[in-house]
C-alpha cells in the first residue's frame, strides 16, 4: 500500500451543493446518518440507507474510486470484525458449517455482511463529510457548533485549531515519511519482509526521524502563527461568515427524516 | 521626524538555557533600518542573523539594549500586534508556515487575527495575491503548489497583515533557481511598487547584491554596513568572516592581486565584461 493512498481527512475543492453547505449542517447531517446507521436493524433499512449514500457520493462529484481508495487502510479491520461476526454468533437450528469449535448459522452471515455495510457506511459518509468541506470550515463549524461548551471552560477554540492544523499537516507528514522510507530503502532497509515484530522494528529508523521532524515544524509553525498575530481566539474574525440558507434547512430535514423512516422500516419488516 | 522603522540599540542577545557561560548570540549591534529601504543581511551560520531578525517583531525580546519598531519599544507587551502586524516575517520552510489546506484560507489567517472585518478580509486577501502572482491559485491545497509558489503564498500571508516592514529569514534557502527567481522579483516588485521596506536575509549573493544597503554580519556584530558596490570591494574583510563575495568581484580581485589595474566596484556580469574589455582593448573606453 503506498503511503498516497491514504486519502483520510483530505479535501477535494469543488462547488457541488455538497461542498456549498454550511459545515454545521455537513456536521450534522453526518451525525444523524451514523444514528440511523446505529438504529437499522434489517435490510430495506441499510438499502435505504446505502441508497442516500451513493447519490450523496455522485452529487459530490468525489468519485466511487476516491471513496473505495480511502476505505483501504482499514480493509483490515472490516475483515477482521465481519469473520468475528461470523464465527460468534449465536443462532438457532442446524449450523450451516461446522468444524471443530466453529459453528456457523445463517445468523452469523447477516451479522457478518451488516457489520461490513455498517462499518463501510460509517467509513464513508465521515469521509464524504471531509472530502467536500475545506479543514478550516469544518473546524469552524466544529467550534460554533460546542460553543456553549465554552460556559463550562472548554478550550473550544484551541480544540478546532489543533485539529485544523493537525489535518493540515497530514499530507505533508505522509509526504515526508515516504521520502525517509525511500531514502533508507536506497540504504538497503527493508520494511516489506519478515515478521511482524521484525516489521515493526524496521519502523523504528522511520519513526524517530519523523517524530524529529515533526516536532521541528511544530516549533516554526508556533513561531509562523506568533509573527501573523496568532493570540487565541479572542477578537478573531473569519473570512468568510457562516450562514445557514434554505439548502441547509431542507438538509438537515433530510436527516431527522431518515432517521425516523430507518426507525419506521425496523418495526414494519 | 523619525524615518527609522526599524532601530535597534547596542542589542544584545544570549538564549537562556543554552550552557553556560552562556555566549552572546547578538553582541551591541546597532541598526537603523529606513522606510522603503531595500536591506540585505548577510553573514556566516551561526553568526546571529536569525536572532536578530526575531528581534525585528518581538519574537525574541533584547537581553540588553533595545529594540524599537516605529517607534515603540518591543518590549512593550500592550502593543505587540501593533510591532507584529507592522514588521511581517517570512521563514525559510514554507511548508512549516503555512497553517491552512486552502490558499486563500491560509493568507486570511493573519488579518482574521487582527480582527478585520470579513468584507476587508476578502479585499486584502484578493489584493495580497494578486500581489505576489497567485491568484489563479487561491483555491489550491498548498501542500501541492511548487516552493517557489509556496513561499509566494506565505509572502502573500504577511501582506495581507497590511505591514510596512518584512524581514524575509533565507526565504530561497530550500527552493530551485526558478523558485529563487519567482520569490526574489516578488520581494522587489514589493518594495519598489509597494514601497514596502524589506530586510531579505541571505546567503546567495547575488540576492545580496540587488539590495540598496547590505549588512554583514559575524560573531553577533555588524562588521560592515554600506551599499553592496562598496561591502563588495572589502574582499579580504569577507573572506575572514567566512563570506565568499560575487564572482564577478571574485575575478577582478584575482585579476587585482596579479597586478592588473582593473576596478573592484563591478558586480553585474555586464559592468564586469566592460572592465575586462576595457583591460584588453588597453584602457580605450568602448561598447562591446
Ligand atoms: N533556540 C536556540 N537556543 C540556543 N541557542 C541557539 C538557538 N537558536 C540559535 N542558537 C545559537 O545562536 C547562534 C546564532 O544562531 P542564528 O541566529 O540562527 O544564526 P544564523 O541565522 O546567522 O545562522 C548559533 O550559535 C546557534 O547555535
Ligand atoms: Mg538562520
Amino acid at each position: 500500500m503506498a503511503l498516497k493512498d491514504i486519502t483520510l481527512g483530505q479535501y477535494f475543492p469543488g462547488s457541488t451543493i455538497l461542498h456549498r453547505l454550511d459545515p454545521r449542517t455537513k456536521i450534522l447531517c453526518t451525525v444523524a446518518y451514523i444514528i440511523a446507521l446505529f438504529l437499522a436493524k434489517n435490510l430495506p433499512g441499510y438499502l435505504i440507507l446505502l441508497a442516500v449514500l451513493c447519490a450523496l457520493t455522485v452529487v459530490s462529484k468525489v468519485g466511487f474510486g476516491a471513496v473505495l481508495r480511502g476505505m483501504k487502510p482499514i480493509f483490515i479491520i472490516i475483515v477482521f470484525t465481519a469473520v468475528l461476526n461470523l464465527f460468534y454468533t449465536p443462532g438457532q437450528g442446524e449450523p450451516l458449517l461446522s468444524f471443530w469449535v466453529f459453528r456457523v448459522y445463517a445468523e452469523g452471515i447477516w451479522a457478518a455482511v451488516f457489520m461490513i455495510l455498517r462499518i463501510a457506511m460509517l467509513i464513508t459518509c465521515t469521509f464524504l463529510l471531509t472530502y467536500t468541506t475545506s479543514p478550516i470550515l469544518l473546524t469552524d463549524g466544529l467550534e460554533k457548533l460546542l460553543n456553549p461548551l465554552k460556559a463550562v471552560h472548554v478550550p473550544v477554540h484551541e480544540l478546532a485549531m489543533m485539529m485544523s492544523i493537525a489535518l493540515r499537516f497530514i499530507p505533508t507528514l505522509i509526504e515526508e515519511t515516504d521520502k525517509i522510507m525511500s531514502a533508507q530503502k536506497a540504504r538497503g532497509a527493508d520494511f516489506d519482509t519478515g515478521g511482524l515484530m521484525q516489521k515493526a522494528r524496521a519502523l523504528v529508523p522511520l519513526l524517530v526521524p519523523l517524530f524529529i521532524s515533526a516536532f521541528r515544524r511544530a516549533d516554526e509553525l508556533a513561531v509562523a502563527m506568533e509573527c501573523r498575530c496568532y493570540h487565541g481566539g479572542e477578537g478573531r474574525t473569519r473570512m468568510r461568515v457562516l450562514k445557514l440558507g434554505t439548502a441547509d434547512v431542507l438538509a438537515l430535514a433530510g436527516g431527522a427524516v431518515l432517521c425516523v423512516l430507518v426507525v419506521l422500516l425496523g418495526r414494519i419488516f | 521626524m523619525n524615518d527609522a522603522i526599524i532601530k535597534t540599540q547596542q542589542l544584545r542577545f544570549s538564549y537562556a538555557g543554552a550552557e553556560p557561560p552562556a555566549p552572546m548570540v547578538l553582541d551591541g549591534v546597532d541598526l537603523e533600518i529606513e522606510a522603503g529601504s531595500f536591506v540585505a543581511v548577510l553573514g556566516h551560520n551561526g553568526s546571529g542573523k536569525s536572532t536578530l531578525a526575531k528581534h525585528m517583531n518581538a519574537i525574541l525580546l533584547p537581553s540588553g539594549g533595545a529594540v524599537y519598531v516605529d517607534g515603540v519599544d518591543t518590549r512593550e507587551e500592550e502593543r505587540l500586534l501593533d510591532i507584529r502586524s507592522t514588521v511581517g516575517m517570512v521563514f525559510q520552510n514554507p511548508d512549516n508556515q503555512i497553517v491552512a489546506n486552502v490558499v486563500e484560507e491560509d493568507v486570511a489567517f493573519a488579518p482574521e487575527n487582527l480582527g478585520v472585518p470579513p468584507a476587508e478580509i476578502r479585499r486584502r486577501v484578493d489584493a495580497a495575491l494578486k500581489q505576489v502572482g497567485m491568484y489563479q491559485y487561491r483555491e489550491h491545497a498548498p501542500h501541492l503548489l511548487s516552493g517557489g509558489q509556496k513561499q509566494r503564498v506565505a509572502i502573500a500571508g504577511v501582506i495581507a497583515m497590511a505591514p510596512r516592514c518584512i524581514v524575509l529569514d533565507e526565504p530561497t534557502a530550500m527552493l530551485d533557481p526558478i523558485g529563487r527567481g519567482e520569490v526574489l522579483r516578488t520581494i522587489k516588485q514589493l518594495n519598489r511598487a509597494s514601497g514596502v521596506t524589506v530586510v531579505l536575509i541571505t546567503h546567495h549573493m547575488d540576492e545580496a547584491a540587488q539590495a540598496d544597503r547590505l549588512v554583514v554580519m559575524s560573531k553577533g556584530k555588524v562588521v560592515a554596513d554600506g551599499p553592496p558596490r562598496e561591502v563588495f570591494q572589502r574582499v579580504e574583510e569577507l573572506k575572514s568572516v567566512g563570506l565568499t563575495v560575487p564572482e564577478t568581484t571574485e575575478l577582478l580581485w584575482q585579476l587585482r592581486q596579479e597586478g592588473l589595474d582593473v576596478p573592484l566596484d563591478a558586480l553585474s556580469d555586464e559592468e564586469c565584461a566592460q572592465a575586462l574589455y576595457r583591460l584588453l582593448s588597453g584602457g580605450k573606453e568602448g561598447e562591446l
